[in-house]
């Protein structure tokens, strides 16, 4: 047995803290009836709008969590993919086929042609940032390509800038997403269903591809261990490559699905969702792809209950701006109490 | 390798302590003279600081605060610092223009140009700071007219006050700005005070459309916040109840959670006076929210922009918007929009552009009242002469109205329209004066 150290004492004293501050919240929100009354078809709209917002955050977290398996590296601007993509698909496809009206005579044929130019432009920025800006650093400490994938955000962001205007850009609407479904018992808004059902499509369709496809096989082998992958035949260049090109792919889906629920763009819009993605692939554990998306169910579902659930409980004024605490709180207890996160890090022997 | 390594790093130091030196040897021997004429109330420390500028320039500066010399021949430099890029742009640009048109038409004040140095405060507290410090480090720049948010207005008037700069915002609202408590002495504003606004919307909900419960939401910025709590602070002393005073990041993705929060509480009427972004986007989602059907929409000049309309979709049919009555309906008001639309080919795009050209001419007046000009056409500006001529401006005739400043540096002639948008404009449908 290792000895009690006072490090231990202060995590504990810790641990019982956000225990008892949650606890305290919960009891004032439903005992003492703190704040609003909510019934029970608000919670879970709480619960459903969190889901939404969750599975964008997984869409993108796999993105980071690939990279991060086959370079160990956090690519930065992965949030820069997903605004390419969704800035792109909306100024060049989106706004001139509603200006032809094309939108409401084929909203679907329209929505495909949206989908794919974002997927295109995320993949083509994606494999433009990996062969300028990464692979020439490969070799270089872990440091380098962090620093470098920064500049690499910021340069995209002003790119996009330059390409289309710093004002927002509003996202064409489409009546087939208006109103509401329901399902399962839940009362779902029809952009958020649409959301949540592609995201769990695409989900399902990458893991399939990692764990069943000759590529998914290559790419878990340079994840393992990358001189080894070499010496079986396997183009490790070509492998990252393409783990770029998948993980961009999503994130132009990502992009496209939040415009969909937004209908607003900018070009600093891939900033915020990138950080909180980054936050949702630690909090599943990093470098897991069931991982990435279930900490991006779980960061999303935290936001949206988490305010009016322990906050409010508390009498903190204005809880909702303060979803972001919530959110970067579950990092830091992630960190401390489970730094391999909730899923678990798979850790090859070169990483440990 | 090692040793290799530490020379480049103590190569980086000395480069960045050379640069550091540079900076501020540039930005010192302003400041200095600054300093000791404030700090010297000794006649003789301030008789040397004198001569000095006396031997280069004939005139005498015996301001308390310190001059600004113009030498013959150069423009008068003034500054603009408002929000020109980003989503926000639009309120920022028009304002811009009114700098600018007021300048052209002013032409040369005291026999000099007048050449303007535009800045962005981005609407944040940081671009705010950034664009202060920029302004603050030229010693040639003698006012400013912004910001746009008072966000940015708040860090930026103790930058540029310390260094005795006269600033005019021509669209700050915020009350905190002018409160006697907390206003910077070199700081001035056309645009009015959010006292009036938000009463003018406590009063337009609660007596014109008859509503009593009411729930206001903010982002934590000084412009939002002060303009929800006065409204919360009217609407119940008028007897109306307010059911929820929310906030909200200003960069929130998801705000169904908040709007259910607030249909939970049961509102009439929703006040969100905040910026084109989240404004957006409260307006599109509280259309899909249940139990928010059929509740009235109503935010503030932050939002008052062609750019929001669209952002909105055709979600922002029928809702109100508060800001400055712009039926001013002056002969200046008609110049100024032929002008407009001959320069930058459409029509003002945000309510502060007429504020804009006001506060400009408020500084070109003062500028012209206090300059001294020499035989040779140099001049010398007093930074504290020039603050005491802004603080002293009265009845002066400008677009707005009749510009009078008070002691607290308000200066406006503050109207306010409630605006209902129509067919995706903004069409006044209520007018108010304190």
């Amino acid at each position: 047995m290792r000895r009690f150290s006072y490090i231990d004492l202060v995590l504990w004293l810790f641990r019982i803290g956000i225990i008892g501050v949650v606890l305290w919240g919960v009891t004032g929100k439903f005992i003492l009836g703190v704040g609003n009354e909510y019934t029970v078809s608000d919670w879970l709209d709480f619960f459903v709008s969190g889901l939404s917002q969750g599975s964008l955050y997984a869409l993108i977290a796999l993105g980071y969590t690939m990279v991060y398996g086959v370079l160990f590296m956090i690519n930065f601007a992965h949030g820069e993919f997903f605004m390419a993509g969704a800035m792109t698909s909306t100024v060049l496809v989106a706004l001139p086929l509603q200006n032809a009206g094309y939108i409401d005579r084929f909203p679907l044929l329209s929505l495909l042609a949206i989908f794919v130019s974002a997927v295109l432009t995320s993949v083509l920025v994606a494999v433009l940032t990996e062969r300028i800006a990464y692979r020439p650093l490969r070799n270089a400490p872990r440091l380098v390509p962090l620093i470098t994938a920064i500049g690499a955000s910021f340069f995209w962001q002003y790119y996009f800038r330059g390409l289309f205007g710093s004002s927002l850009l509003p996202f064409p609407e489409f009546a087939m997403f208006n109103g509401k479904i329901a399902f399962w018992g839940l009362d779902f808004q029809k952009a958020d269903f649409a959301v949540i059902i592609t995201s769990l499509l695409v989900m399902f369709g990458l893991q399939q591809f990692v764990q069943r496809t000759k590529t998914g096989r290559a790419i878990r082998a340079v994840a393992e261990n990358k001189d080894a992958a070499t010496l079986m035949g396997i183009d490790v260049n070509r492998t990252i490559t393409i783990t770029f090109i998948v993980g961009a792919s999503m994130a132009g889906v990502a992009g496209v699905l939040y415009s969909i629920v937004f209908r607003q763009l900018n070009f600093v819009m891939g900033f915020i969702p990138g950080i909180k993605a980054f936050t949702a692939a630690v909090l599943g554990g990093i470098g897991s792809i069931p991982g990435a998306a279930l900490g991006g169910l779980f960061l999303g579902i935290i936001e949206a209950i988490g305010p009016p659930l322990f906050l409010e409980g508390l009498g903190v004024a204005g809880s909702h701006q303060l979803k972001d605490v919530i959110a970067f709180t579950m990092l830091v207890l992630v960190l401390i109490f489970r730094p391999q996160g909730i899923i678990g890090e798979r850790l090859a022997e070169k990483k440990a | 390798m090692k040793r290799i390594s530490w020379l480049t790093l103590l190569m980086l130091l000395l480069a960045m302590a050379l640069v550091a030196c540079g900076g501020s040897g540039d930005a010192e021997p302003e400041a200095d003279t600054g300093d000791t004429d404030t700090a010297a109330e000794t006649d003789t420390d301030a008789e040397e600081a004198d001569t000095s500028e006396e031997a280069a320039a004939e005139l005498t500066c015996d301001d308390a605060i310190g001059c600004v010399e113009i030498a013959a021949g150069d423009p008068i430099l003034i500054a603009s610092a408002l929000v020109i890029t980003g989503p926000n742009e639009s309120l920022g640009l028009d304002s811009q223009y009114g700098v600018e048109i007021a300048i052209e038409q002013r032409g040369e004040v005291a026999g000099h140009a007048v050449e303007l140095q535009a800045e962005d405060e981005g609407c944040s507290a940081e671009g705010g700071q950034t664009a202060g410090q920029k302004i603050a480090s030229n010693p040639s720049i003698v006012g400013v007219i912004g910001t746009s948010c008072s966000g940015a207005g708040v860090p930026m008037s103790q930058i540029v006050c310390a260094e005795g700069i006269a600033m005019i915002s021509p669209s700050n609202t915020a009350p905190v700005l002018t409160d006697p408590e907390s206003r910077q002495t070199c700081y001035f504003r056309t645009a009015h005070n959010d006292k009036v606004q938000g009463r003018a919307m406590a009063e337009y909900v609660f007596n014109e459309l008859g509503l009593t419960k009411a729930a206001a939401i903010h982002d934590g910025d000084p412009y939002t916040e002060g303009l929800a709590s006065v409204f919360r602070d009217s609407f119940i002393e008028l007897g109306g109840e307010v059911v929820a005073f929310e906030a909200e990041a200003a960069d929130a993705t998801n705000v169904e959670p908040l709007l259910t929060s607030i249909a939970a509480s049961g509102p009439e009427i929703i006040y969100y006076p905040v910026f084109i972004p989240l404004g957006s986007l409260i307006t599109k989602t509280a259309k899909e929210i249940d139990g928010l059907e059929g509740v009235v929409l109503a935010a503030a000049d932050g939002v008052q922009s062609p750019d929001f309309v669209d952002a909105s979709g055709g979600a922002a049919e029928g809702m109100y918007v508060s800001g400055p009555d712009l039926g001013f309906g002056n002969d200046i008001y008609a110049t100024f929009l032929e002008t407009y639309q001959a320069n930058y080919g459409s029509e003002p795009t945000a309510p502060f552009h007429a504020h804009a050209y006001d506060a400009t001419m408020m500084l070109l007046n003062a500028i012209e009242s206090v300059a001294q000009v020499g035989d040779d056409g140099s001049m010398l500006i007093g930074r504290q002469a020039l603050l005491d001529a802004l603080g002293s401006t009265s009845g002066m005739e400008g677009i707005t109205g009749t510009i009078t400043c008070d002691e607290n540096g308000d200066c406006a002639d503050p109207k306010i329209a409630v605006s209902q948008v129509q067919d995706g404009a903004f069409s006044s449908v209520w007018s108010y004066e304190p």
